[in-house]
């Protein structure tokens, strides 16, 4: 798979020396500034990445506590238009995951209609019958959603993935915008680019707004699995960015349906918790009974309509891959209109016409488990051996129902420091979409994920993806403040 | 303040005190085994194990008492849990756990000391040794001086209060073991004891000046007593910490209106030590004085643990 032939982000179809003409100079900054250079600032973000422990951890690496996610020091950039489109298709399309949640655990009418085989809802993994009839406080699911989107040419956009469960990276957005302030200032001198620094105030207005009951100051909580997971930086960032308390399982206590949070001066009863703990682990009352991260009764206390959970629990149906392939139909049925945002053409092993197909073509697919994530249980085509097609097709004829398969896009690229210098390397982009009661919320910017290896596709952390900042450009008559995205729910 | 949060911060000032304890200990330990003729800087590297409890585990690695082999011990062992690089591996397990209670300074401060010690397998010789624990205690005055620019908030006391107990654990400690060491059999208090050992003590607690400036008749081993004893002026003498404790823990009291047991007996401990005199306590047992001091500062831990309501 080489990347030649690839839209590239700054470069456009002509390369370097005959740039997209709205990154004329930027090609031009890339250009004038001496390659070492580039790379001795990329090095110095790194080093303050380590000392500030931005961590993220690789499972099944035992120095996995302690590594950092490369960082590059191109950033990748959007125009105020391409934005604004983006934003467009984001808010319809939260709002639709939003509805679509509303509806598995309420009425069901998209099943009663016919749309989805109810057997992909009932018998899937993600589905929790356990919170079915609870509808949240506010009818707000889904209050931050990760929406992994790819691009394949300069109008072409497609949603990848839906993240509606617990999606991370937004501190690397924030930290990656900081360093890149701090290290190459004459960009903000040269562009007008869009704040993202108001994120954690969104993120925070949001989570109040979804408090039950009519408290003026509800309690926020961050809920954490503790420090040795993966994304505990990310974790304690954002509680101290929203100056909450970050808490574990065993600072909370559920008595009497109430949440409480143990203090060194009592118990402090607790409105809305961002859990970044998953579903099966978030109480052994409801879910798994083996769990000792969870607290005891939380769902319990949730029914009764005491405390906001954030994001609710068995989101995971909406963001499950097999329910993916439906998305433009779920989009259609509760907006009344064509997605904006359109899937990457996907193939549902499940179906046997499907299967023959991918079988048939698996050199040119890319196919993934339903449940898995991170790149985890996934083919690529083009790169893989003969060995990992043949187990994969193994795998696909034993249990076709567990898989999909999409083809190898042509992901677009974006300048990357190699080790000989610039060289176009692929992409993807993950903006995080805020949904509160009083509405849909963009920050302009997000995370942009990067194969460092020449011709990779996988973009993944976990599989030694790196990041870019994100710029979105203002129009040179846009006023200077953060131009969040609002549109009622 | 979560009660898991005050926990981690109390334990954080205990564990960073620790660590700068023990490279004090390991610096001292180096002078005094060069100082030493050969053979004897055995007994210098046997009463730095003695101090820190720790002359059973090391006897159990099986390795002689030589200067390699115990700053090794005492500064890079990861399966000796008091070892430095395990101290400050703990404070910052601790300080991972309540980022969110911390400056970003006071976080990176401890998370350098601790990048410090990543990929070290040996301390080297002697010169080498000395470098390490000069960096140790370089990043923990770091992590004080990060401290001292936090917000004066219970945060900020509770660390300085694991800082305070931990300090008149380890001052106990080094007066106990390096006095009866010291003391020949039979001599009586301030006989003919090496100079050079003595300088030592006051080498650990970074008090060679002070006493030069608050005693003027030459090194005398019950002036150091009582230096290290019943000076409030010395920052690590029992005094200092037994009225550090009393102010930390009444500035705790008004912030949080948590007051109690704790509190008492930090406050009674004061008073008595403010009657005794040092040489009365030579005179009657300075061991048996040290070791009520040690269990009773044990007690008070375990009594601020239930005051804040540690989990």
């Amino acid at each position: 798979m080489a990347s030649r032939g690839a839209f590239d982000e700054i470069w456009g179809h002509g390369g370097p020396e005959d740039p997209r003409p709205e990154f004329a100079a930027l090609s031009q900054w890339v250009a004038d500034t001496p390659t070492a250079e580039l790379q001795r600032r990329q090095q110095s973000a790194e080093a303050a990445f380590r000392q500030l422990g931005i961590t993220f951890a690789v499972y099944g690496d035992s120095d996995a506590a302690e590594r950092i996610i490369p960082f590059d020091i191109v950033p990748r950039v959007f125009l105020q238009h391409e934005w604004s489109r983006l934003c467009e298709g984001l808010v319809q399309r939260t709002q639709a995951i939003n509805a679509f949640l509303e509806d598995i655990y309420g009425e069901r009418r998209i099943l009663k209609e016919g749309l989805i085989p109810p057997e992909l809802i009932y018998r899937n993994e993600q589905f929790r019958p356990e919170v079915a009839g609870i509808r949240p406080p506010h009818g707000v699911w889904a209050h931050i959603c990760g929406i992994d989107l790819v691009r394949v040419g300069p109008e072409e956009f497609y949603v990848l993935e839906d993240n509606a469960r617990t999606p991370s990276g937004v501190s690397y957005m924030l930290e990656n915008r900081e360093a890149m302030l701090r290290l190459c200032p004459e960009l903000f001198r040269d562009f007008r680019v869009a704040p993202v620094d108001s994120y954690p105030d969104m993120l925070l207005e949001t989570m109040r707004s979804v408090a039950p009951g009519d408290n003026p100051n509800p309690v926020c909580v961050v809920l954490t699995p503790g420090h040795f997971n993966s994304a505990y930086y990310e974790h304690s960032f954002l509680a101290d960015s929203m100056g909450i308390e970050l808490v574990e399982a065993a600072d909370l206590v559920v008595d009497d349906d109430i949440v409480w949070v143990q203090t060194i001066a009592g118990r402090v009863k607790v409105d809305v918790i961002y859990r970044r703990i998953d579903d099966d682990y978030l109480d052994p009352l409801t879910f798994r009974a083996d769990s000792m991260l969870g607290v005891p009764g939380l769902i319990a206390a949730y029914r009764a309509g005491n405390v906001a959970l954030i994001n609710a629990p068995g989101n995971g149906i909406a963001d499950d891959k097999a329910i993916y392939s439906y998305m433009p139909e779920i989009v259609k049925f509760y907006s009344g209109g064509e997605a904006r945002l359109p899937n990457v053409e996907t193939f549902r092993c499940r179906e046997p016409q499907a299967l023959k197909y991918v079988l048939d073509n698996l050199d040119q697919l890319v196919v993934k488990l339903v449940d898995g994530s991170g790149g985890y249980g996934m083919l690529v085509g083009p790169t893989a051996t003969k060995t990992q097609i043949a187990e994969f097709r193994a795998a696909l004829i034993a249990e076709p129902h567990r898989y999909i398969a999409q083809p190898t896009l042509a992901l677009s690229t974006v300048p990357t420091m190699a080790e000989s210098g610039l060289a176009p390397r692929h992409v993807d982009f993950r903006p995080f979409v805020l949904t509160g009661s009083d509405g849909v919320h963009v920050v302009p910017g997000g995370l942009t994920r990067v194969a460092l290896r020449e011709g990779s596709l996988v973009v993944n952390s976990s599989q030694g993806g790196g990041t870019k900042d994100s710029f979105v450009l203002m129009d040179a008559a846009a006023p200077g403040q953060s131009q969040s995205q609002r549109q009622g729910s | 303040m979560l009660s898991r949060t005050a926990a981690a911060l109390y334990w954080l000032g205990r564990y960073v005190e620790r660590a700068d304890f023990i490279a004090r200990l390991v610096e001292a330990t180096v002078r005094l085994d060069a100082l030493s003729a050969r053979p004897a800087g055995e007994a210098a590297w046997a009463s730095a194990l003695a101090v820190t409890y720790t002359d059973e585990a090391f006897a159990a690695t099986g390795h002689n008492l030589t200067q390699a082999h115990v700053a090794r011990f005492l500064t890079l062992d990861a399966s000796h849990p008091g070892s430095i690089v395990r101290c400050l591996e703990m404070a910052r397990n601790n300080a991972r756990a309540v980022r969110t209670a911390l400056t970003r300074e006071a976080w990176t401060a401890i998370n350098r000391a601790w990048w410090l010690f990543q990929n070290r397998a040996s301390t080297g010789g002697a010169t080498a040794t000395l470098n390490l624990v000069e960096q140790v205690k370089g990043e923990t005055r770091g992590f004080e001086g990060s401290i001292h620019r936090m917000m004066r908030n219970e945060a900020t006391w509770l660390i300085q209060l694991g800082a305070a107990i931990e300090r008149a654990d380890n001052t106990a400690r080094l007066v106990d073991v390096k006095y009866h060491l010291l003391l020949p059999e039979g001599e009586a208090v301030g006989g003919v004891v090496d100079r050079d050992q003595w300088t030592t003590i006051l080498q650990t607690v970074s008090a060679v000046t002070a006493y030069r400036w608050l005693y003027s008749d030459g090194l005398q081993p019950a002036n150091v007593i009582d230096l290290l004893i019943s000076r409030f002026e010395l920052p690590r003498s029992l005094a200092a910490c037994v009225e550090e404790t009393v102010q930390l823990l009444s500035q705790l009291a008004k912030r949080t209106g948590l007051q109690g047991e704790a509190d008492r007996m930090a406050r009674a401990r004061m008073a008595r030590m403010q009657k005794t005199r040092t040489s009365e306590a030579i005179v009657s047992g300075l061991h048996e004085y040290l070791e009520a001091f040690i269990r009773e500062n044990a007690m008070l831990d375990a009594a601020i643990a239930r005051q804040f309501r540690f989990i």
